[in-house]
């Protein structure tokens, strides 16, 4: 049985936790007193041995990201906090930025000073617009207590941090996308080479991290490698925030090791909807292959899930019982992505839109024989040909689902529309709306 | 002629290669190529929207999927997990590509995606403009599926938007490659287009509101309005390009078209014969498309040496002058009204005659005028080098006169002897290839942007590519200044040689003024003390005394090129061939004995025929011809208004006492002619342009026509007076030019002047400044009413001072005068030399010469309109009469 380890989480109940007084109170920036007494390559050194990986998704490992940066030649190098949240599910870093900002504050410091960085941004999503204040309010505390501004405590280092609210748009998770809407361009992703780190912000080298990848960096620095390393499995180290959401009694963060299953999380939380069974979930978000009830036990790290067949993603769980059709929630993603396309690329733009209008005629009872195998056929032309791996994501519910639950598409089809009960699978009282299957039909 | 070619500079170092294999084929190709470029040297054609191999990768439209396997460390060959787009990756050593010929994967990448652009996409074909030359059309037979298996709703939009009067988007038929954006954006510098909206909503648009989701635009003034013609943003600017013609061309599908090709042809119906923009001195290559006997559009040609791709809109859209409804199509000749003492009653009306007549009278008319004191000649500066050598050969031995000069513009002696000193007969000198790659570029008197486009975009692409530095001696730094990253040297009309002056002392180590800008003059010196570095002058600063002289003086202290960018096509030939007084073909000066003699042997004339004295230039023939002194003139292609006096020339004209005028159309010269001989336009005639690189700029005869060529109509005119002028065809013409051997001898001597004080300004007045815009009220815009709704309006600009002096404001109205008239415009408060004032040359609504009888340099009297604005137009030309005495100050 694994526990709970509550680390970013700690301190969430406390009074006022959002306060610097509060985070201070329970042991916050010794992370960085230490830091600014260490050298700057060693930290780097202590952020690879801890085995922290990258906590927007990819998984990509932290330490060496910073590694990539080329030697200083004097001009300025940037770190960029990707706090831009918006998968369907995930829900992991904005209950982070408001219940426990300093976090996040603290690692932009020991993380700048670590890679030789004055100016830090944060590009939170511009809809939480709660959150983008919050992390103002956190950031002018920090300043007025001496973490940030001039000569932060007394170091000699210097390092300013622009909190930036974006404009609503998913794409603008994508690192390079994100890059180019702070710079005040059309948020679309960039060619690659050159790297971010090589020439990302105005051209500079650049890091860009996750919100909780960042916010992890104090714990590893106070409390050592080996003891962040000691958490979790061999190759997906440390504490990770689990977000439980949908068809569950207690939704919310469980933040766990890694490898922790969603069997124990699932005790934890008080197990699936009374008087229903599990039907299907997504181990990190709708970008990543559906899971069923089979994968119960499978271990919540990097390797285990993606040897399973999916991707551990943001840890973003969200559950569905056996009252839920699976055609709905995936035309529903489906929605989203074609939405969200940013329309750089004809695979993600034309494909999702097409993707869109077959999902909702199968749903509202239109569907014809070849859809369901149109609809794989689709994705494959989509998936691995799109330009960045937004594209790539929208074909994960589409394709997993069709795979695990082919009959029941094929069951909208054949009965001429759905036959579950809409009402049935929502948590509050609920409407369906008159013929779903057009509204969105070539709609703008 | 014989420099066809870029003079080969020092070896260049090795070219690092990387080999490679694709498709089985092993490929070696320099270092930093794309696949897609790669797969071109073996003859594989990997099917693309986006890409172009003169706009940076885009991988947006991702038809050009591949699968690439690259060595890993240990040399093991291993496959990518993923399709790669072959336009933006480029090639590795030991690389293996697989394309849609030997790759299924590949193949189904390309179809897949091939569906997805086609999906929204409109099955109108059979009435787009692009249909049977389209890109996506074709490569849907080649690399797409026979059947699509969308039956769901397609995207649709509202069609078309007018991007300006000229171009036109049909949304639904674009497939966001992107290419025009990027032209944009990488090329012109002038993005007039961009991405809008997000996802399948994704679209080109302009600045509009009610796309944006900006606030609503005011009343009563509807959306369309804020673009093309009607719209000025504060700056006296439309919000269009000069060069956006180039999007139509390059769209791979047909999205963007032109308004005045739309609808009106299929591209199999059109015959395309290759030719070279009559426009400006660059000697663009052109595509003339015609069906029929009538010319459709024009497109760019392809010559990397030259334009690359790239042609202004004046290039593109500009051609139906040469079918204007004025086009003279048989000889005239005028009968004069005699009493019954043979004396002249009057002059008589013009009346169609036959060829034979017609150079009867005409010869017999130039004999008589010869005797009556001479014949002055005024070709023009649009003419052919065959045509100009032509000219020039009839001026110096039918009629015996120097007095011949091509200059309808403001020119000076000055620049006479510069052009023969340091221009003629010097071959091909800097070349766009030398613009591009140089470090630093000093702009004299030269507006790149509006005199010469593709130079334009020449410089930019040195300066986007390396950094090229960019300096500019004008009055104020112009939006094509500022989209060169360039400086402005600030200068007062007539005071560029201040700077030059300056430049040239420093540069050689003298001793500059202590006022002097010591941090710029050292920055420009040095700059042009660089390899490579370059001076382009340009005809305005013929108007600067002492320019000439003291360029020549800075190109020596620095070691920096020159080179003269004219204007008119037909000029930098017509310096060639000798059509300035003082000199002869091949740079040859007059006053040389053993030139003269060269040339009469040749010619096969008496060396003895030939003038000795250097004649006179454009000013004093009209002055000669308004005296009596000249008995008479021969005129080419030339607008009496694009003169620097056009009241005194159309005087000299009428006062002249014979006129023979070789036209296409019906001006102002054939109004004032005794005989009028018609000539052929550029697209009925072959013939070639020497552009201001001093490249020859061959093209051939586009349309059928019975049209005569100036050369062959002078040669006949000349067997009428005995003489064989020895340019009866083309090809005689060319041995004719041929005939001449480089000339080796001593050049004209360097120009001499002096830079000038500026004069003083008084109170109400300032010094005019003023040069053309590429699209203006030209004769050769004529008949194109969507390129005219894309031209600047006119605006007086000055600076805040010199506005606050007369009491104006941005945007009032401003009437700018002389004793001769006036031009009333609104203003345009510019950062600028004080004291003075910018006008458009030869604008609507804003002649200056013909209006103002002024030229840049002269003294002006400002002042406020006091009426209220009523005419909304905010451009007015008056004119106090056309009796009053006196040139141009």
């Amino acid at each position: 049985m694994t526990d709970l380890m509550p680390v970013l989480t700690d301190t969430w109940d406390a009074d006022r936790s959002w306060k610097l007084a509060a985070y201070e109170a329970a042991g916050g920036y010794a992370g960085l007193r230490k830091a600014l007494a260490t050298e700057p390559g060693d930290l780097v050194q202590t952020v690879k041995a801890s085995g922290l990986r990258g906590r927007g998704g990819a998984g990509f490992p932290t330490g060496m990201k910073w590694g990539f940066l080329p030697p200083p030649d004097g001009g300025p190098r940037y770190l960029v906090v990707n706090a831009d949240e918006s998968e369907p599910g995930t829900c992991k870093d904005i209950p982070l930025m408001l219940a426990s900002p300093q976090h996040l504050v603290e690692g932009i410091a020991i993380t700048s000073y670590a890679i030789g960085c004055h100016h830090a941004f944060v590009y939170v999503r511009g809809e939480v617009l709660h959150v983008y204040r919050r992390l103002l309010a956190a950031v002018q505390e920090a300043y007025d207590a001496g973490y940030l501004g001039k000569d932060v405590l007394g170091s000699g280092f210097d390092l300013d941090v622009t909190v930036h609210a974006g404009a609503g748009a998913y794409i603008c998770g994508e690192e390079t996308a994100l890059l180019d809407s702070l710079e005040g361009k059309r948020g679309q992703p960039r060619l690659k080479p050159p790297f971010p780190a090589v020439a990302g912000l105005y051209a500079r080298p650049t890091v860009v991290n996750n919100v909780e990848s960042i916010a992890s960096v104090p714990g590893i620095v106070a409390h050592g490698a080996d003891w962040f390393a000691g958490m979790g499995t061999e190759k997906s180290q440390g504490h990770g925030l689990f977000s439980l959401s949908g068809h569950v009694t207690r939704p919310g963060q469980y933040e766990a090791p890694l490898g922790i299953t969603l069997r124990e999380l699932l005790d934890l939380a008080g197990g699936i909807r009374a008087g229903h069974e599990l039907k299907f979930w997504t181990p990190g978000g709708s970008s990543t292959p559906l899971f069923t009830a089979d994968h119960l036990d499978t271990p919540l790290d990097y390797e285990s899930v993606g040897a399973a067949g999916s991707m551990l993603g943001t840890r973003a769980l969200q559950l569905f019982d056996d009252s839920t059709c699976v055609v709905r929630a995936v035309s529903r993603w489906t929605d989203f992505y074609a939405h969200e396309s940013c329309g750089k690329c004809t695979p993600c733009r034309e494909g999702t839109y097409w993707l869109k209008q077959v999902l909702h005629r199968i749903e509202a009872g239109q569907g014809e024989e070849r859809d369901v195998d149109l609809l794989l056929d689709l994705c494959d032309n989509i998936l691995g040909r799109a330009f960045c791996a937004l594209g790539d994501g929208a074909t994960s519910p589409v394709t997993s689902s069709i795979q695990l639950f082919r009959d029941e598409y094929q069951a909208h089809i054949d009965g001429h529309g759905c036959p579950f009960d809409p009402s049935a699978s929502a948590l509050f009282p609920y409407t369906p709306k008159q013929s779903p299957a057009l509204a969105g039909a070539g709609g703008h | 002629m014989t420099a066809t070619t870029d003079k080969s500079t020092a070896a260049a170092p090795p070219v690092e290669t990387v080999t490679l294999t694709i498709d089985e084929v092993e490929v070696t190709v320099p270092k930093g190529t794309l696949i897609i470029r790669a797969a071109e040297q073996v003859g594989i054609e990997i099917p693309r929207f986006c890409d172009h191999p003169l706009l940076e990768p885009a991988g947006a439209c991702r038809q050009c999927l591949v699968e690439v396997a690259m060595p890993d460390r240990e040399g093991n060959v291993r496959p990518m997990p993923k399709p790669q787009a072959s336009c933006t990756m480029t090639v590795t050593p030991g690389m293996v590509v697989k394309t849609q010929r030997t790759s299924p994967v590949a193949d189904k990448a390309q179809h897949g995606v091939m569906e997805l652009l086609l999906m929204n996409h409109p099955l109108d074909c059979p009435v787009c403009d692009k249909g049977g030359e389209c890109p996506l059309q074709n490569q849907a037979m080649s690399n797409g599926r026979a059947e699509t298996r969308f039956e769901d709703v397609k995207r649709t939009f509202p069609k078309p938007i007018a991007v300006s009067t000229e171009i036109l988007l049909d949304r639904e038929r674009c497939v966001l490659c992107q290419r025009c954006t990027r032209f944009g954006e990488e090329i012109a510098g002038d993005a007039f287009i961009a991405l809008q909206e997000r996802g399948a909503h994704q679209q080109i648009g302009r600045f509009d509101e009610t796309v944006l989701d900006f606030a609503p635009p005011p009343q009563g003034e509807p959306a369309e309005a804020t673009f093309g013609s009607a719209a000025v943003t504060a700056g006296g600017q439309p919000f269009a390009s000069y060069f956006s013609g180039n999007t139509v061309q390059i769209c791979p599908v047909g999205a963007l078209t032109g308004a005045a090709y739309r609808f009106r042809s299929r591209p199999f119906d059109l015959v395309s014969t290759p030719g070279i923009s009559e426009h400006d001195s660059c000697g663009s290559a052109i595509r003339v498309d015609h069906r029929r006997g009538v010319v459709l559009r024009r497109l760019s040609g392809e010559d990397p040496a030259v334009n690359e791709e790239w042609i202004t809109d004046k290039d593109r859209f500009a051609f139906t002058w040469q079918a204007a409804p004025d086009r003279l199509t048989t000889p005239l000749v005028r009968d004069r009204v005699l009493d019954a003492h043979g004396a002249v009653v009057s002059r008589g009306e013009l009346r169609p005659a036959s060829w034979v007549e017609a150079f009867e009278l005409a010869a017999e008319g130039l004999a008589a005028a010869r005797a009556a004191g001479g014949v002055g000649v005024l070709p023009g500066g649009r003419l052919t080098v065959e045509d100009a050598f032509a000219w020039s050969r009839f001026a110096r031995t039918v009629l015996g006169t120097d007095d011949v000069d091509q200059r309808a513009r403001v020119g000076s002696a000055e620049e006479t002897a510069f052009l023969g000193h340091a221009v003629a007969g010097t071959g091909v000198g800097v070349t766009f290839g030398d613009v591009e790659a140089a470090p630093a570029v000093l702009l004299a008197g030269l507006e790149a942007e509006e005199e010469a486009g593709v130079t334009f975009l020449r410089l930019r692409k040195g300066v986007r590519a390396h950094g090229t530095r960019v300096w500019s001696v004008a009055p104020f730094a112009s939006r094509g200044l500022a989209r060169l990253d360039g400086e402005l040297l600030p200068a007062a009309p007539g005071t560029e040689a201040e700077w030059l002056g300056i430049l040239a002392t420093r540069a050689a180590g003298g001793l500059v003024p202590a006022d002097s800008d010591a941090a710029a003059l050292g920055a420009v010196a040095d700059g042009l003390a660089a390899p490579g570095a370059l001076i382009l002058v340009g005809e305005r600063l013929a108007s600067s005394p002492g320019a000439f002289a003291a360029t020549l003086r800075l190109a020596e202290a620095t070691g920096a090129r020159v080179a003269w960018i004219p204007r008119r096509a037909g000029e930098r030939g017509g310096v060639e061939a000798g059509l300035l007084p003082g000199l002869l073909p091949g740079g040859r000066p007059l006053t040389d004995p053993a030139a003269r003699a060269e040339v009469a042997a040749a010619w096969a004339v008496d060396a003895d025929a030939l003038p000795v004295a250097p004649g006179r230039d454009v000013a004093e023939i009209l002055d000669a011809l308004s005296v009596g002194q000249l008995g008479g003139a021969l005129v080419g292609g030339v607008e009496l208004a694009d003169l620097p006096d056009p009241e005194h020339a159309r005087r000299a004209l009428a006062d002249a006492g014979f006129v023979v005028s070789l036209e296409v159309r019906t001006t102002e010269v054939v109004a004032l002619a005794d005989v009028v001989l018609p000539v052929a336009p550029p697209a009925e005639r072959p013939g070639s342009y020497w552009n201001w690189e001093g490249r020859v700029r061959a093209f051939g005869q586009a349309l059928e026509s019975a049209a005569l060529p100036d050369h062959r109509v002078l040669d006949a005119l000349a067997a009428q007076a005995g003489v064989d002028l020895g340019s009866a065809t083309p090809l005689d013409a060319h041995r004719a030019i041929a005939a001449l051997p480089s000339w080796g001898g001593a050049r004209l001597p360097a120009p001499v002047g002096e830079a000038v004080e500026p004069p003083e300004v008084p109170p109400g007045s300032a010094v005019l400044a003023s040069w053309h815009l590429l699209l203006d009220d030209g004769a050769l815009q004529d008949g194109e009413q969507f390129l005219a709704g894309t031209a600047k309006r006119p605006v007086a600009r000055m600076s805040a001072a010199t506005a606050a002096a007369v009491d104006v404001y941005d945007g009032d109205r401003v009437t700018v005068a002389t004793d001769r008239g006036s031009v009333t415009v609104p203003v345009a408060i510019t950062e600028m030399v004080d004291h003075v004032v910018w006008l458009p040359l030869a604008s609507r609504g804003c002649r200056v010469h013909d209006t103002l009888g002024a030229a840049p340099g002269d003294l002006v009297r400002i002042s406020p309109v006091v009426e209220p604005a009523e005419t909304a137009s905010g451009v007015s030309t008056s004119s106090t009469g056309t009796n009053e005495q006196g040139g141009a100050a």
